[in-house]
């Protein structure tokens, strides 16, 4: 298992590498001078001796492979500049807000796990009755759900009508409720189905009746033989959802006025604050493949085909 | 011969289970928006940018049928309006995305070898990025707007479809049929136009129905957080965007944009239900490489 995870572990690093080439890359080829935007930021008048003066300072007059290098080296060094619009370091800001969108994710996903679980296995109990079709209305309506739009249909109706949760801001458990809701509903929904689907095609298998031919009881059935078995894909399928919660996230804490890096990313973006636009990105793309990485371990913790073969490890 | 050869596969859309009535509901529904998006100009009571501060946020009545906004915009017209927004620019980024998936997976496939190695370790790249971070971290490098916003969807989907049309392709590269039409002596372009593609067709259609609800999600939240359509123009996201300061005071306008757009993807995402049940049944997202 230690190997397995150690195999792993390396490879993130020519993943992070290729996604922060990707990254430098594209934003320097893009269309604009960040030079100019720099000035712009600034609030200093576009003179060609101020721009000048801007690329040099910027290092934009050096060759772009040896631009990229200083870069990663100093980002290696976590240091990601210095944001065009407040002139502050890009990584203590990010970090200051970062807390509080993990926190709201990782909620979110606590949420995707508890609810569809349960809701997969009511569903694959009953197949085709009243707790199936309930469960398949349920997921149709979730998977077509914009989160936004949820988001400010359940202000409306608990903090607008009830006056139950509060409508804004981060606080105790209460602050959370609405916010992980709206961004989980979609994700559950799809595990939900998952697990449904999967669950009767394990317990089709002929394992499973000579569990019960044992005369084990259905419980036992259902959770050690079933169960265990009818998760797999809903690990895997939980490696995608991660990235789906973190988007859901960014755009979510704008409605709930989450104190995240959303709001923090959305307007360096439309300030073309390239400092931070960067550094935002690498984080998040690391924090998505973490979680993946988190995902795989679990998934061959549970499956021993897995960690026990090279091949399909490396497939 | 390639009928023949698709249905064995169980590819072709001549061949499976007649639509039930859910279907037969998305397709109207599907119908309907398509039909009230493409008429939307000449449907449309009022102009859906025509600023009237006299009527301002009205309630629903006999003259404006969904009220009007805080500028006295009538709902309905600029529902209407948006709908032409959303679905062009959906209809526009899946082109995109069809047309470079089509394009790069293909060549990938067909041609193999080193070509396919890098093509996939690009995906791999690609797909290494959440997608809407992806689509946020293209915006900031092309900056806000539509056409930007339509650019980037399309940038960050591109890598999907690629991987599922080079599966396919293959998945059928060394059958008989691919093989007999190489040895008959047509080019590897044409085999891939003549068979390979038809073959690809039906699984896209299907992909890109179900995926066309998502895509919409995608454009509208970022319209909703300021980075796409700009207020002026009526699109839904933006609307309630606009709505969201009355959510105390008139909670209906942040109703109808919402049960638009919530209406739209459940159509096309019962469309695209449909028609993978009846095209290809087998079709797994999970298990397509």
């Amino acid at each position: 298992m230690a190997g397995f995870i150690l195999r792993r572990l390396l490879l993130l690093l020519p993943m992070l590498l290729a996604a922060s080439l990707i990254i430098f890359l594209l934003l320097r080829l893009g269309p604009s001078d960040p030079a100019m935007d720099y000035l712009r930021l600034s609030r200093v008048p576009p003179t060609p001796q101020a721009l000048a003066e801007a690329q040099t300072m910027l290092g934009l007059d050096r060759p772009l492979a040896v631009q990229y290098l200083d870069w990663l080296w100093k980002a290696v060094r976590l240091d990601f500049g210095i944001s065009y619009v407040t002139q502050r370091p890009v990584l203590p800001s990010l970090l200051h807000f970062l807390p509080a969108t993990l926190q709201l994710a990782g909620v979110a996903l606590v949420v995707t796990l508890g609810v569809s679980v349960p809701l997969g296995m009511w569903a694959a109990r009953h197949p085709d009755r009243l707790p199936d079709h309930l469960v398949r209305l349920i997921a149709f309506i979730g998977v077509s759900m914009p989160n936004f739009w949820l988001g400010f249909l359940l202000v409306l109706l608990f903090s607008v009508h009830l006056g139950w949760l509060p409508a804004m801001g981060r606080g105790g458990w209460s602050h959370m409720v609405m916010p992980a809701i709206a961004i989980s509903l979609m994700s559950l929904s799809i595990n939900a189905r998952l697990l449904r689907a999967s669950m009767l095609e394990v317990a089709g298998q002929r394992h499973v009746t000579y569990a019960r031919l044992r005369g084990l009881s259905e419980r036992t059935v259902e959770r050690s033989h079933v169960l265990r078995n009818a998760l797999l894909p809903i690990v895997t399928a939980t490696g995608m959802h991660v990235g789906e919660l973190i988007g859901g996230t960014l755009i979510v804490e704008s409605i709930f006025s989450w104190p995240g890096v959303g709001r923090y990313a959305i307007s360096a973006i439309l300030n073309r604050d390239y400092p931070v636009i960067q550094c935002f990105t690498l984080l998040m793309v690391t924090i998505f493949v973490l979680c993946n990485l988190a995902v795989d371990i679990a998934y061959a913790w549970a499956d021993p085909r897995i960690r026990l073969s090279p091949e399909v490890a490396h497939d | 011969m390639i009928e023949r050869a698709l249905s064995a596969d169980g590819l072709s859309p001549l061949h499976g289970r007649r639509f039930g009535w859910t279907a037969q509901i998305a397709f109207t529904l599907v119908a309907l928006i398509v039909a009230v998006t493409a008429a939307g100009p000449w449907i449309m009571p009022f102009d859906p940018d025509a600023v009237d501060l006299v009527q301002r946020l009205q309630p629903p009545g006999p003259v404006h049928w969904l009220g009007t906004d805080h500028l006295g915009r009538d709902i309905l017209s600029r529902l209407i309006a948006g709908a032409g927004v959303s679905l062009g620019s959906v209809a526009l980024a899946m082109a995109l995305i069809l047309a470079a998936g089509i394009a790069i997976g293909g060549a990938a496939g067909v041609l193999g070898g080193r070509f396919d190695q890098a093509i996939m370790r690009t995906t791999d790249i690609f797909l290494t990025f959440p997608t809407l971070v992806l689509a946020l971290f293209m915006i900031g490098m092309l900056g806000t707007g539509l056409t930007n916003v339509i650019l980037a969807i399309a940038l960050s989907h591109w890598a999907w479809y690629a991987r599922i049309v080079r599966g396919i392709v293959l998945s059928l590269k060394h059958r008989e049929f691919v093989l007999a039409s190489h040895l008959a002596g047509m080019s590897r372009l044409r085999v891939f136009t003549k068979h390979l593609l038809p073959a690809t067709l039906s699984q896209l259609l299907v992909l890109a129905t179900l995926d066309i609800g998502h895509i919409m999600l995608h454009v509208s939240s970022l319209s909703f957080v300021g980075l796409g359509v700009t207020p002026p123009t009526a699109e839904w996201g933006v609307m309630l965007n606009d709505a969201r300061q009355f959510v105390w005071t008139k909670p209906l306008l942040m109703l109808w944009p919402g049960l638009a757009l919530f209406l739209s993807v459940m159509a096309f995402n019962l469309a695209g239900d449909a028609l993978r049940d009846r095209l290809d049944p087998r079709l797994d997202l999970g298990h397509v490489h």
